[in-house]
């Protein structure tokens, strides 16, 4: 498409100014996590390194961290089997309610957070509750990957589609048993896709508060919940930002990896 | 006889249908038969009541829930504020994300498009709390809005429903920009060229080829913000000031009133909307741009 | 293959149907006041060893473990000595620690008045066996047997809790930018109002009950005597004066730490509050605040710590209600949240003197003077036959109402 220069410039300077308004909010929690006032005055009286250490010394925060790997690692290998397993029965398959089975899966996502979370909540306790049960890691687990499968499947849907069946006719018709032609010829097409929607799923659930909210025992702080407790808190809050402040820094190798990995297309990962 | 010859082909007739159940089984029992089965069970409270005093659950089945919601005009001034900050929320974004998108996969160089995906995405990892906090912080009374309109003698917008409908924006524009640029991609470059080599301009390229082509992932795209605007009761709690949306309505009465029934009869309009949204958007076939 | 798909799907969802739904279920009476005696729940008998963990609901301040001060810890003490390890969930309002106790996942709640009896009633706690906690004897005989923390059943009085505290609810404001300094309620409800937009209130339905109050001192025709005994002219009287309130509101809050931050960043600059708040406040010195009781007087709580009907860990329950009773550990409560402690032997601790001075911890006459959060039932408590007041549940319809 040409595009007169005029445009062109418009058009970069339009880009320049979104990128900057997306990273301007994530600039200020930067500055306030070495901001030295407690309730984040602005400008900032200067630069203090004492809410880092405060961090690193926070168990609260780092039993929270480890909690919420432990959540994202568990929620999003059950999307990544059941994403794909719906992902293929789609892709390679007709059948009675095909196009149903996008609406079932984008559902969890759909549906506001608070109702899944209620849901989930009141089948949890009413099942598990007479068993003597109890909400804990495993109902968080639960919960997020309910809302994760749709991020899998749609990355893997994609990859099948692009990919097509020619490859897959061709191993068998070279005498591959299908458990064969899966491992050496599908698994390394879907690989990519399957890292893509595995990396988006744990971003979603490493997130989340609502549904974590409603699944989560007692004992559980997921990092999101333990950053709504102390949000408002004068003492805890420059840690808080100290934490995002990290992960928007942590964060930027994994994406990029998703990104070589995939190699070309929509690689970053579809929703 | 040769031993591929003697091979059963892999796709005799009979053993695809059952891969099909065993790949179906797992998703089918855990999205239709454990959430579906909850957001049903969940829904049937709603025609239940609780005790006036110990709020525990009477179950007999009445539709005064529903009546309460239908009667009282406050219910209906919340249900369509919300759908109106959705809705100023999808139209903000949509507006933001497309020539963002629209640059990243049709202008910029390759090396400039992958630092924009990353750029993109990143802040998907920045926790939402935190970045909800930065806009209280950036709203209030001192902070770097109003340090900034000062000179100028305005004033920030405060807190309340524009203050949430920014908030709002801002969090949920990479889940518009990525569909967006999904779709643009899918959008030939030949296309393009043969539009400009029959003498369209760049504005008649776009409004002829590129939108009709590439609405199907700004409605995917949509899905998103709209659904996540109307469910959320956490943001305006942190930038609404003293207002409430409808997601308030169904968190406050399963927290603070204990009315499960009530809130389970007040959840019945968001999953309709959104429902009807997605039945709706199928035609466009926006599912499958996500 | 289709149909029978679908008939699975119906079978699976009137399965879940049919599994008790809802999961709070009741089998109690409907209330006090000559209602039905509640239902009947297992009292611990004999204290055993400690399960190692509990499960506690509590009010921001009463369960401190060191992260907002320090100093200020008596929850790693708790887990060292009895080696049950403390899980605090923070409440912000008594129907959210309602709500948290019908999950029947929590031991112990510090319920207020206006939850007590409907955990009692809804068969969420169980009685309290006191003399398995030893701390019991020496606490504050007028909150012993009290109407909020223990049932008549046979002629016998059956305490359902332990007394915690008690106190009231305060007018806090910004000393630098409220002058002249406030004196009565009518701040905050006061329609003209210089400070429009920078007030706040508790978000929470029982604050109706803070409105009917000024109009019982200030509008003595609708005769009001009990702000939780609202006929419905009070009661519309009362929504009416909160709706006018509702447009100078510039925030409500139910978590503590939100009214904090509000306050030092200037957000809100008058309300309503609890010490613990402004003291946390004047702690920081970001900004100047004052905390009063006004002349009309004030709602407050008289906190119990009651045992969850389904706990896991009761053992565990018993020891913490044992050791937040304790001269020593009430004593350090009362003096960081700011009220007074139940517990007799607190106020000859160390430096408590002036702090149940302060909170008049000892003076029965004061404390009967505060209007306790007390659940709002159709049968008026404040004993009228003639007519109907209006029950809690369109209280909480009225306060949607009132945020609009």
């Amino acid at each position: 498409m040409v595009l007169s220069k005029r445009a062109r410039f418009l058009l970069r300077l339009f880009v320049v100014i979104g990128l900057a308004l997306i990273y301007i909010p994530l600039l200020v929690v930067l500055v306030n996590s070495v901001n030295p006032s407690r309730t984040f005055g602005w400008p900032p009286s200067g630069i203090t390194f004492v809410w880092w250490q405060k961090a690193i010394d926070s168990q609260g925060m780092l039993t929270a961290l480890w909690t919420s790997v432990k959540a994202g690692l568990g929620a999003t290998a059950v999307a990544l089997v059941l994403g794909s397993m719906a992902a293929f029965a789609v892709a390679r398959f007709r059948f009675f309610g095909r196009e149903a089975v996008s609406l079932f899966v984008i559902l969890p996502i759909a549906l506001p957070g608070v109702i899944t979370g209620i849901a989930l909540n009141n089948a949890f306790l009413s099942i598990l509750g007479p068993f003597g049960g109890h909400l804990g890691l495993a109902t968080v687990i639960v919960g997020h990957a309910t809302f994760c499968i749709v991020v899998v499947y749609n990355n893997v849907l994609a990859r099948l589609r692009r990919t097509g069946t020619s490859l897959e006719e061709a191993s068998a018709d070279l005498g591959a048993r299908p458990v064969q032609t899966f491992r050496l010829v599908t698994l390394p097409a879907v690989r990519s896709a399957l890292f893509a929607g595995g990396l988006l799923a744990f971003a979603l659930s490493f997130d989340e508060i609502i549904v974590t909210t409603f699944t989560a025992g007692p004992g559980i702080q997921t990092l999101p919940v333990w950053i709504f407790g102390n949000l408002f808190r004068p003492n805890q809050a420059p840690v808080v930002n100290v934490v995002a402040a990290a992960l928007i820094v942590v964060s930027f190798l994994p994406v990029w990896l998703a990104q070589r990995l995939g190699g070309g297309g929509t690689a970053g990962g579809r929703l | 006889m040769s031993v591929a010859a003697s091979r059963p082909r892999a796709k005799a007739i009979g053993r695809p249908r059952l891969r099909l159940l065993g790949l179906l089984s797992l998703p089918g029992l855990w999205l239709v038969v454990a959430y579906l089965g909850s957001l049903a069970a969940m829904f049937a409270t709603a025609f239940w009541t609780t005790d006036d005093f110990t709020g525990n659950i009477v179950r007999t089945f009445t539709t005064t829930n529903f009546s309460t919601l239908i009667h009282e005009s406050v219910y209906w001034h919340i249900a369509l504020r919300s759908l109106g900050v959705a809705a100023a929320v999808t139209v903000v974004d949509a507006c933001i994300a497309f020539p963002i998108a629209f640059y990243m996969a049709k202008v910029a160089r390759p090396r400039v498009r992958q630092a924009m995906v990353v750029l993109v995405l990143t802040p998907l990892w920045a926790s939402y709390l935190v970045k909800a906090y930065a806009w209280r912080v950036m709203l209030g009374d001192n902070g770097v809005i109003g340090w900034a309109l000062r000179p100028i003698g305005l004033h920030g917008p405060g807190y309340g429903l524009l203050a949430t409908t920014i908030t709002l924006a801002y969090l949920w524009l990479p889940y518009m920009i990525l569909p967006i640029y999904a779709g643009l991609e899918r959008v030939p470059d030949s296309l393009l060229e043969a539009s400009s080599d029959l003498g369209a301009s760049a504005g008649r390229t776009l409004r002829s080829i590129v939108l009709p082509l590439a609405y199907p992932a700004i409605v995917a795209g949509s899905i998103f913000t709209f659904s996540l605007s109307l469910g959320d009761y956490i943001a305006v709690k942190i930038v609404g000031g003293a207002s409430q949306l409808f997601a308030n309505v169904i968190y406050d009465n399963v927290i603070t009133a204990d009315n499960l029934p009530f809130a389970a009869a007040a959840a019945t309009f968001p999953v309709v909307v959104m429902v009807v949204y997605l039945v709706l958007v199928r035609r466009t076939g926006a599912l499958d741009n996500l | 293959m289709n149909r029978k798909r679908v008939l699975a799907v119906l079978a699976a969802t009137s399965l879940f149907a049919l599994v008790g739904c809802g999961s709070a279920s009741g089998t109690g009476g409907s209330g006090p006041g000559g209602r039905a005696t509640p239902p009947n729940e297992k009292m611990l008998t004999a204290l055993g060893s400690g399960e190692g963990q509990v499960n506690v609901i509590a009010w921001a301040g009463y369960a401190e473990d060191g992260s907002d001060d320090p100093t200020v810890d008596w929850v790693h003490p708790f887990e060292s000595q009895t080696g049950c390890k403390v899980n605090v969930k923070i409440a912000n309002t008594s129907d959210e620690m309602v709500q948290l106790m019908h999950t029947g996942q929590y031991d112990v709640v510090s319920a207020s008045g206006d939850a007590t009896l409907r955990l009692v009633y809804g068969g969420d706690v169980a009685p309290v066996n006191t003399s398995l906690v030893p701390n019991y004897a020496t606490i504050f005989s007028f909150l012993k047997d009290r109407a909020w923390n223990s049932v008549k059943v046979n002629g016998k009085t059956q305490m359902y809790g332990i007394p915690h505290g008690w106190g009231a609810n305060l007018l806090m404001w910004n000393s630098k930018t409220v002058t002249p300094a406030p004196t009565s309620w009518g701040a905050v409800f006061d329609a003209n109002s210089p400070y429009k937009g920078k007030v706040t209130a508790y978000d929470s339905p029982i604050y109706i009950a803070d409105a009917a109050l000024y109009l019982m001192k200030t509008q003595p025709a609708l005769g009001i005597k009990d702000p939780y005994s609202l006929d419905q002219k009070q009661f519309d009287a009362a929504v009416a004066l909160l709706k006018t309130q509702r447009t100078l509101v510039g925030e409500y809050w139910s978590d503590y730490t939100k009214e904090v931050q509000a306050f030092e960043s200037g957000t809100s600059v008058i309300g309503t509050t609890w010490q613990v708040i402004a003291n946390l406040i004047q702690g920081d010195k970001k900004a100047d605040v004052e905390a009063i009781v006004p002349t009309e007087g004030s709602t407050g709580w008289s906190d119990t710590w009651m045992i969850s009907s389904k706990s896991q860990h009761p053992n565990c329950a018993y020891m913490w209600m044992n050791w937040i009773v304790s001269p020593k550990v009430n004593a350090e409560v009362a003096n960081w949240f700011g009220e007074a402690p139940a517990q007799e032997l607190a106020c000859q601790q160390p430096d408590m003197a002036s702090v149940c001075q302060t909170y008049h911890a000892a003076d029965q006459a004061y404390s009967n003077d505060i209007w306790y959060w007390t659940t709002p039932t159709t049968d008026c408590l404040d004993g009228r036959t003639n007519v109907k007041c209006v029950p809690y549940s369109q209280w909480t319809q009225a306060w949607t109402e009132i945020k609009g």
